[in-house]
């Protein structure tokens, strides 16, 4: 919503400053967008007049002036206009003013041998208009030495604010008026309109088939109009905020949309074939060109106004082109109707169209003031154009708009936390148009203004259909007195700034307080911080990606693909962070980036929901360094990163098993499904497949590991056993196991932990070999066992009894055989 | 390798016996001295050790043969061999501590390294700069008594408009370029990504029993994209209730936390009235900056970083609260925002471009702290 300074000030009488009424409207909750004025571009223009204008000695077409500035003594000037004559009132630039129009700053100087001390201007050098047949020529008995801009009625602020969608009210100049006034800003203007006397009844009337979308219409018609230019002052006035003028007939019905919120339509009553304007949905098939060159395919639920051969208009939100007013309209009929702000809120986004009507309507306009607007605008109309009104029209009537609320006092101070004084309370929202229908001590009920669609309003709730009915229906008694209250409280809060409401910090329950994490959300946080202290960088990607690409991480079902995606390559919700990794290490290698070591804690969505999934990826060659050549990363560098997250989670290792059949992202012989027990998968890791990264854009090896952080168990809260800690010498013995090739070390290693559960604390595998020395399908696997006597040093025999048993165990567990 | 007890004092000590000292053994001292002196390594050393003092060694032979000494002589020999083995004892003993002076010190000079050489440094991870926020704006209003709460990224459109009293059709939301999903299989229920972190609210509304104080981190998506808006962000929702909690205590709690993640305890706060579909009274939040040199706290420029308002009675009846004993607050705020403002970013696209370059340049140590007294 823009309007400048000038034009709010014909609503409202004040001397506050620019800076203050900006300040103001931001905090009252009309904020401000921008500010600017016109003559900041032409500050230093100052009018003159051409004392005398003769020839230059030296030059055909210049002459030499001597201009009047207003200054002491008049100033020499050289011009190259044809119209510089003597007597001329002109726009004097003195030396050291910018041209914005050529985009130079004047300098005092010498042309063909005489002194030139500034300029006299074109319109177009001012940037103000694009003929340039010489300077410009103001009129007889323009005062001299006065600033241009004020002479022009430039150096007027426009200013721009943003309206939020409840204050319909609020898109007038007259709605901002009002606000200002209340906030304490002046006064808001009696607004006087003429009347017009109906001379004859309208040759068109109405006929509304769709009360639901037009519940109140109105009309006139205005017959023998010429239509034209509009004055000056009105042209100006839309000008100036960036409008252009079309014809008068057009501009008056922009005037009020601006002034009054209150959009109006001009139909060339001429080209309204049959006599009835109709108001109805519009048919299937049905189309309208509309004024602003486009045509629309309109749908049934869109409210048209149609004639005898067909649609004139789509209601409250667009004219059409065949019954607008033209140069040559010489009879109008004018619509003022009231819309239903919804059905005018859909029509506009179904069409995609952006009126300055659309955007009052559907906020809501004010439906007591048609008959008054429809009086103002004839009466503008037959000022500016001529002709005679006939009587008015209409079809509906004014809806009930009438609404109470009640303000309890000490409420402002229980939920506004000010205690305003009840009378300045009340004196703002009287301020505001409400109008005190009963004053107790401790309350007060108010009639809301027919132009507040915000306050009080009544609308259907929309409770939780799981709720107990009792409890729903409690509070959705209190809601409308409680709802219009608060509508109140607001009014009086802002208009007084909520900078006034003095901040009272909010102390916790305890002075120490509750722990913010839960559980799960602490795991988060630790998974984070072991990651990146593992060396990984953390990546923030978007949930959504390509389908194509998502589809190499897993399922990508219909449901959860995006109706709308802003792009085709983010339309699938991803499985897995895994995907948006690849993603990120393929970006970076392209720009040289090597190696990728990176990880994403974010969701991964499957038709089961969505779990938080902390994913890693490692790519690229290592950096070559002293005593440490290069390297491609391993599967078992991404099984360290699981392993080493899980032990930071408090995960106990021991218990996890493995299983090879990751999904197929994967490697299939190079990756690893970690599980805890038969069904709790904890998390995947391993080569990633190369078909994968091939179709990724992505060169070399690279693994990556995905751990799904809601899959962790809850730590239990249990005593914990104190540790046993022998004073005796742990004893380690070694052992090589011949295997089948497919025998997994996993069975190797349990079977020898359970061997001798008393004695033995840990087995470490030390080497892993194939080859000449042992047979074809073969290996060998060379483990440590530590033997841990508890209470007395172990004898000879002991250990040797304790080594058959681990023999023994192995062998049957995976038919090893000692090396 | 040494082997007893030396005395009190320097090698080669006289003792008061040598001038008693007979000839055979005058003769050993000087030659087992002579030994000692030649032996340049341990092994020479340790010849020279058993030779003397070894069970078959020319000292410990002559103290064997002391028995066989006539009485008469055997006092003053015995005293004299004591004395001399004492004084070889300390001289092998000494002369065996310097040659292993010697021989470590040859080890030392012969491992000596170029310590300049650059050393493979353990690469380093990072905390990207939006979890980093996450984690301050949740420390801080932790000590206010706030708890972490989730939801989902795929919300129902009743959670994330209708029980917000944003009803269909209402141009709010319009504003909110919602991205739309089919309904989940075998359930109509229309489903959108959340818009805002608000949705939560409701959903610990209908969970919780009031007093309520909780903080909403989390992603959240609209269909907007260019330099300043993303499809995909992070916003912070927070919601308190009570029975008398009301806008002052809004104000007080945001100003708190305002200043306490910028670490600017004069940081000019501004609050004006504006509109939201599940607030009312609405407010925006501003802090004062200037917006050429873009310090905060500095200059006479607003800057939005805050929605809020007090929560409306609308929502609290939608999830089943009663306006007329309950009320509160709620607030919504930008977490890459505040990242941004705070670490001074100025392209929010290159948050999730994850540049590696870019996340080394803005990202923190996993072990800067995360609470309040370790400073954050």
């Amino acid at each position: 919503m823009k309007f400048t300074l000038s034009w709010l000030r014909t609503h409202l009488d004040t001397d506050a400053s620019l800076d203050t009424i900006t300040r103001t409207l931001s905090a009252i909750g009309l904020e401000v967008e921008s500010v600017s004025n016109p003559a900041d571009r032409i500050r230093g223009f100052r009018t003159a007049r051409i004392a005398e204008a003769v020839q230059h000695p030296n030059a055909d077409r210049l002459r030499v002036c001597t201009v009047e500035t207003g200054a002491e003594a008049p100033v020499q000037v050289v011009c190259g206009a044809p119209n510089a004559r003597t007597g001329l009132h002109v726009i004097f630039a003195a030396p050291g003013t910018y041209i914005p129009g050529s985009d130079i700053t004047i300098k005092a100087g010498e042309i063909r041998g005489v002194t030139s001390a500034g300029m006299l201007c074109s319109l177009r050098e001012l940037g103000l208009g694009e003929e340039h047949d010489g300077i410009a020529e103001l009129p007889e008995g323009t005062p001299v030495g006065a600033d241009y801009a004020a002479f022009a009625h430039l150096d007027d602020p426009l200013i721009e604010i943003a309206v939020t969608p409840d204050r319909g009210d609020a898109l007038s100049v007259r709605g901002v008026a009002r606000d200002l006034a209340a906030a304490g800003l002046g006064r808001l203007k009696p607004w006087l309109h003429d009347t017009v006397e109906g001379r004859f009844d309208s040759p068109i009337e109405w006929a509304n088939d769709y009360a639901e979308a037009a519940p109140w219409v109105l009309g006139r018609t205005i017959r023998g109009v010429r239509n034209g230019p509009s004055p000056k002052w009105l042209a100006d006035r839309l000008i100036s905020v960036g409008l252009r003028p079309i014809s008068a007939l057009v501009d008056v019905t922009n005037f009020f949309t601006l002034d009054l919120g209150r959009p109006l339509h001009v139909f060339d009553a001429d080209r309204i074939a049959g006599g009835v304007l109709t108001l109805r949905p519009a048919r299937t098939g049905e189309s309208l060109a509309a004024l602003n060159g486009q045509s629309y395919t309109l749908d049934a639920a869109d409210c048209v106004i149609a004639d005898a051969s067909g649609v004139q208009s789509l209601a409250g939100v667009m004219g059409g082109s065949a019954s607008g007013a033209s140069e040559t309209t010489s009879s109008v009929f004018i619509e003022c109707a009231l819309f239903d702000p919804i059905i005018v809120a859909r029509t506009g986004r179904r069409h995609q169209i952006h009126s300055d009507a659309r955007a009052r309507f559907e906020r809501g306009i004010d439906p007591a003031l048609l008959p008054s607007a429809l009086e103002a605008a004839t009466a503008m109309i037959v000022d500016l154009c001529g002709g005679e009104a006939s009587e008015v029209v209409s079809a509906g009537e004014m809806p009930a708009w009438q609404r109470e609320a009640t303000l309890r006092f000490r409420r402002l101070a229980e939920l506004g936390g000010l205690a305003v004084d009840p009378d300045r309370a009340v004196a703002r929202l009287e301020d505001l148009g409400f109008e005190v229908a009963a004053r107790e001590e401790d309350s007060v009920r108010v009639h809301v203004p027919s132009w507040r669609n915000d306050v009080a309003i009544p609308l259907a709730l929309e409770q939780d259909p799981t709720l107990d009915v009792t409890i729903a229906q409690r509070a959705a008694t209190s809601v409308p007195a409680i709802e219009a209250e608060c509508d109140l409280i607001e009014e009086v809060l802002r208009l007084g700034g909520l900078d006034a409401i003095p901040p009272v910090s909010l102390a916790p329950d305890s002075p120490i307080p509750a722990r913010a994490f839960t559980p799960k959300q602490t795991r988060t946080a630790i998974a984070r911080r072991a990651l990146a202290s593992s060396g990984l960088v953390e990546t923030v990607g978007f949930s959504f990606l390509a389908r194509d690409i998502a589809a190499r991480f897993g399922a990508t079902p219909d449901a959860l693909r995006l109706l709308n995606p802003i792009a085709t390559d983010l339309d699938q919700m991803r499985p897995t962070p895994l995907a948006t990794l690849v993603g990120v290490a393929q970006r970076n290698a392209a720009r040289g980036i090597s190696p990728v070591a990176i990880f994403e804690i974010g969701g991964g969505f499957s038709e089961d929901g969505e779990q938080a999934i902390a994913a890693g990826l490692r790519w690229g060659m290592t950096p070559r360094g002293f005593g440490q050549p290069s390297r491609a990363p391993s599967w078992s560098e991404a099984k360290a990163d699981l392993y080493g997250l899980l032990a930071a989670l408090g995960v106990p290792l021991d218990a996890l098993n493995i299983t090879t059949d990751a999904p197929g992202h994967y490697h299939p012989g190079q990756s690893g499904v970690v599980r805890q027990g038969p069904k709790t998968v904890l998390g995947r890791f391993g080569a990633l497949h190369p078909a994968v990264l091939a179709a990724s854009g992505i060169e070399g090896a690279a693994v990556g590991f995905e751990l799904f952080l809601d899959a962790i168990a809850e730590p239990k809260r249990r005593r914990k056993a104190a540790p046993e800690l022998s004073s005796f010498q742990p004893l380690t013995r070694d052992f090589a196991f011949v295997v089948a090739r497919d025998v997994s070390a996993d069975a190797v290693l349990r079977a020898a932990r359970g061997a001798e559960r008393n004695l033995i604390t840990a087995v470490r595998l030390f080497d892993v070999y194939e080859g000449s020395h042992v047979a074809e399908g073969h290996k060998s696997l060379a483990i440590e066992v530590t033997l841990q006597p508890k209470d007395r040093s172990l004898t000879d025999t002991e250990i040797e009894a304790a080594s058959s048993k681990i023999v023994a165990a192995v062998a049957k567990a995976t038919g090893a055989v000692l090396r | 390798m040494m082997k007893g007890r030396s005395r009190w004092g320097g090698p080669f000590v006289l003792t008061n016996a040598t001038d008693e000292m007979s000839d055979d053994l005058q003769t050993l001292r000087q030659e087992t001295e002579a030994a000692l002196a030649e032996a340049g390594d341990v092994r020479a050393w340790d010849a020279v050790r058993v030779a003397t003092l070894g069970k078959s060694g020319r000292l410990t032979g002559l103290l064997k043969e002391l028995g066989k000494t006539p009485p008469e002589e055997r006092r003053a020999r015995g005293a004299a061999l004591n004395a001399l083995r004492d004084e070889l004892s300390e001289a092998i003993e000494a002369r065996g501590r310097a040659l292993e002076t010697a021989a470590l010190e040859a080890r030392l000079a012969a491992e000596r390294v170029d310590v300049t050489l650059p050393v493979t440094e353990a690469p380093r991870g990072l905390i990207h700069p939006i979890s980093r926020a996450a984690e301050e704006i949740v420390a801080i209003f932790a000590t206010m008594g706030f708890s972490v709460a989730e939801g989902p990224d795929i919300e129902t459109d009743w959670h994330n408009f209708g029980a917000l009293n944003i009803p269909a059709h209402h141009p709010a939301r319009a504003d909110h370029d919602t991205f739309y999903l089919p309904p989940s299989p075998g359930l109509d229920v229309p489903r959108v990504l959340r818009t805002h972190t608000s949705p939560v609210q409701v959903r610990a509304m209908r969970t919780e029993t009031p007093p309520i104080r909780i903080i909403v981190p989390g992603r959240t998506y609209r269909a907007d994209h260019d330099a300043t808006h993303s499809p995909m962000f992070h916003q912070c929702e927070g919601l308190v209730i009570g029975r008398d909690i009301h806008m002052g205590h809004l104000k007080g709690c945001l100003i708190d936390f305002l200043r306490a993640f910028f670490a600017l305890p004069e940081l000019p706060v501004r609050f004006r009235a504006s509109y939201f579909p599940f607030t009312e009274p609405s407010m925006e939040i501003d802090i004062g900056c200037d917006r050429r040199t873009g310090i905060l706290g500095e200059g006479s420029d607003w800057l939005e970083v805050l929605g809020s308002g007090m929560v409306h009675p609308r929502v609290l009846a939608n999830a089943g609260l009663d306006p007329a004993e309950w009320q509160g607050f709620a607030f919504g705020m930008g977490i890459e925002r505040l990242a941004m403002l705070k670490a001074c970013i100025a392209d929010l696209r290159a948050m999730y471009e994850s540049d590696l370059r870019w996340l080394r340049h803005y990202g923190t140590s996993p072990l800067t702290p995360t609470i309040l007294h370790e400073g954050v």
